[in-house]
């Protein structure tokens, strides 16, 4: 279904990347984010561009996959890049389209932001390919753990989002099957004017809302009847650590962000 | 202090004050190591009492125990720290995303050190035969797998008393005979005080005994034996024999009087093949 979009898309396979702990994926890839705005000149974007691919490589997920994923981002790569050639005005005169001028500052610029752009999907959707959503869920618990102290319900967040990931599949299942008993009674989904196929969605959405909060309001007693009483006491059995492989990675890191220094001017 | 596991004091509840009473002036208690089935027929209010077991609703008038503390406000975590409830809905009480943390989701609500966390989730999901799904997401799990993983999470947690409120009641019969061999085994192997709530009386046969509710009051509370020799009975108050029980009955109103009411077909048949060696 969602296979043209690999963003979210967990692909198992036995690599290094995978064994990283979620937490140090995220903290380099906010880095990365960061810094990536740093470049400005060929060999500092070429530098990060090498970092990303070796990332990739490392991964062991096969490179055409995650070239197929990208797929729906390559149009709106093409249209920075053709945006930015019509809009910038910088350095002479190279060529005219259909009697608009192209600068050369122009493709320069199409190209840099671009490739910013490439970068930024490429590798955080190597985050989710390499990372369970569990995973994520517990690394954004643990790394947003200081925010407790200013009352941040932290716990709750996490818990929140697990159950979410828990549910998707469930409420999926059930779409399908209150789509097909609406079918049988007539509903049409697939074929008329655009108007009528939303108004179709009605039907579909109304008993899956109610279903939702029903289903919410066991899982409330259910919860409390196991013991659930907050965050508060609470010990957990999936735990993160910080192995030698985190401690490699973030050297790594670092010496690409020291290159990337050296690199731009 | 008593040896009474659940002990209900002329309890009486109702949802709202418009409304009818859905329990009214009920006392019962269960002993320790004991197997008490709770039927009726929708409404009767058995699913009432679970709840008010667990503090999950409090009584209007009455009082209730649990191991011998009052079932309030203040005590309600005490008392959900030994009862254990597996409910109906196998997908609403599945919290977790795999099979092994949904097990844990009680033993973390506890504050259990993870080492000991890992010990008890094998042991529970080995005694309802689930060990070899302890990776699987919910969604690859059949209803009666589910609730089996529901009932491991309940075992976990080392309960006094479990409560299966109507734990088979959406499952297809292969799964309700899965649940039904599992509770048995479990019973079997663990020191602990079973309550089942079903409107099948096929679920009661195991049982030590029987409370069965009508209107929110108990109509009667006998043996699994006895309960079922009171067919006219039972019908009355909208609940059907199992077919066993039917053909005995039959046989006896023919004259041709058993020794004893068969509860299983193997009874029934040592019965009847005994029946000229016995007269």
């Amino acid at each position: 279904m969602a296979n043209s979009l690999i963003i979210g898309q967990y692909v198992p396979t036995d690599s290094l990347v995978h064994r990283l702990d979620p937490r140090t994926k995220i903290i380099i890839i906010f880095l990365f984010v960061i810094f990536i705005f740093f470049a400005n000149n060929a060999l500092s974007y070429g530098w990060l561009a090498l970092f990303a691919v070796a990332s990739a490589l490392a991964t062991k997920i096969k490179l055409k996959f995650i070239a197929r994923g990208l797929t729906p981002v390559w149009f709106l790569i093409i249209f920075t890049f053709i945006l930015h050639l019509f809009v910038t005005r910088e350095g002479p005169v190279l060529f005219e389209i259909i009697g608009l001028p192209i600068y050369s500052g122009a493709i320069i610029q199409g190209f840099a932001i671009s490739l910013r752009f490439f970068l930024l999907i490429l590798v955080t959707s190597l985050m989710t390919l390499t990372t369970t959503p569990i995973e994520i869920t517990d690394a954004i618990e643990s790394l947003l753990h200081p925010l407790k102290k200013i009352k941040f319900p932290v716990h709750e967040l996490a818990l929140m989002m697990s159950i979410s990931l828990r549910f998707i599949p469930t409420l999926m299942q059930e779409t399908e099957k209150i789509s097909k008993a609406q079918a049988s009674r007539g509903v049409d989904f697939k074929t008329g004017p655009i108007k009528d196929r939303i108004h179709a969605v009605v039907p579909l959405l109304v008993p899956l809302f109610v279903s939702a909060f029903k289903r919410a309001e066991e899982l409330a007693m259910a919860m409390e009847a196991r013991g659930y009483q907050g965050g508060e006491g609470r010990t957990k059995l999936r735990e993160l650590t910080i192995a030698k492989l985190d401690w490699i990675a973030f050297l790594s890191f670092s010496c690409v962000l020291i290159g990337l220094f050296l690199l731009r001017q | 202090m008593n040896s009474d596991q659940v002990e209900f004091r002329n309890v009486s509840f109702r949802y709202n004050d418009e409304q009818p009473w859905v329990l009214n002036n009920v006392s019962f208690s269960i002993k320790s190591d004991e197997w008490v089935a709770i039927i009726g027929h929708n409404g009767s209010g058995k699913s009432t009492i679970a709840k008010l077991i667990n503090g999950l609703i409090f009584p209007d008038q009455g009082e209730i125990f649990v191991n011998g503390i009052k079932v309030t406000a203040d005590t309600v975590w005490d008392v959900r720290k030994q009862v254990g409830m597996v409910f109906q809905n196998p997908d609403n009480q599945f919290v977790g995303t795999t099979v092994k943390d949904d097990v844990a989701f009680g033993l973390e609500n506890r504050g259990v050190e993870r080492s000991e966390m890992i010990k008890r989730i094998n042991a529970s999901l080995a005694a309802v035969r689930m060990s070899d799904y302890i990776m699987h997401e919910p969604h690859r799990l059949s209803g009666g797998q589910k609730q089996r993983v529901a009932i491991a999470g309940v075992l976990a947690v080392q309960p006094h008393l479990i409560i299966l409120d109507e734990a088979t009641a959406m499952l297809d019969p292969k799964g309700r005979t899965e649940i039904l061999t599992t509770v048995y085994d479990v019973k079997q192997n663990h020191q602990l005080n079973l309550i089942t709530i079903t409107h099948d009386l096929n679920e009661i046969i195991h049982a030590d005994r029987v409370i069965v509710m009508n209107n929110g009051e108990i109509w009667t509370e006998t043996s699994p034996r006895a309960l079922f020799m009171e067919e006219e009975g039972l019908r009355e108050i909208g609940l059907d024999i199992p077919f066993i029980a039917k053909l005995a009955n039959e046989l006896n109103k023919q004259s041709l009087t058993l020794t004893k009411q068969p509860i299983n077909q193997k009874e029934l048949l040592d019965e009847l093949w005994t029946f000229h060696l016995n007269k």
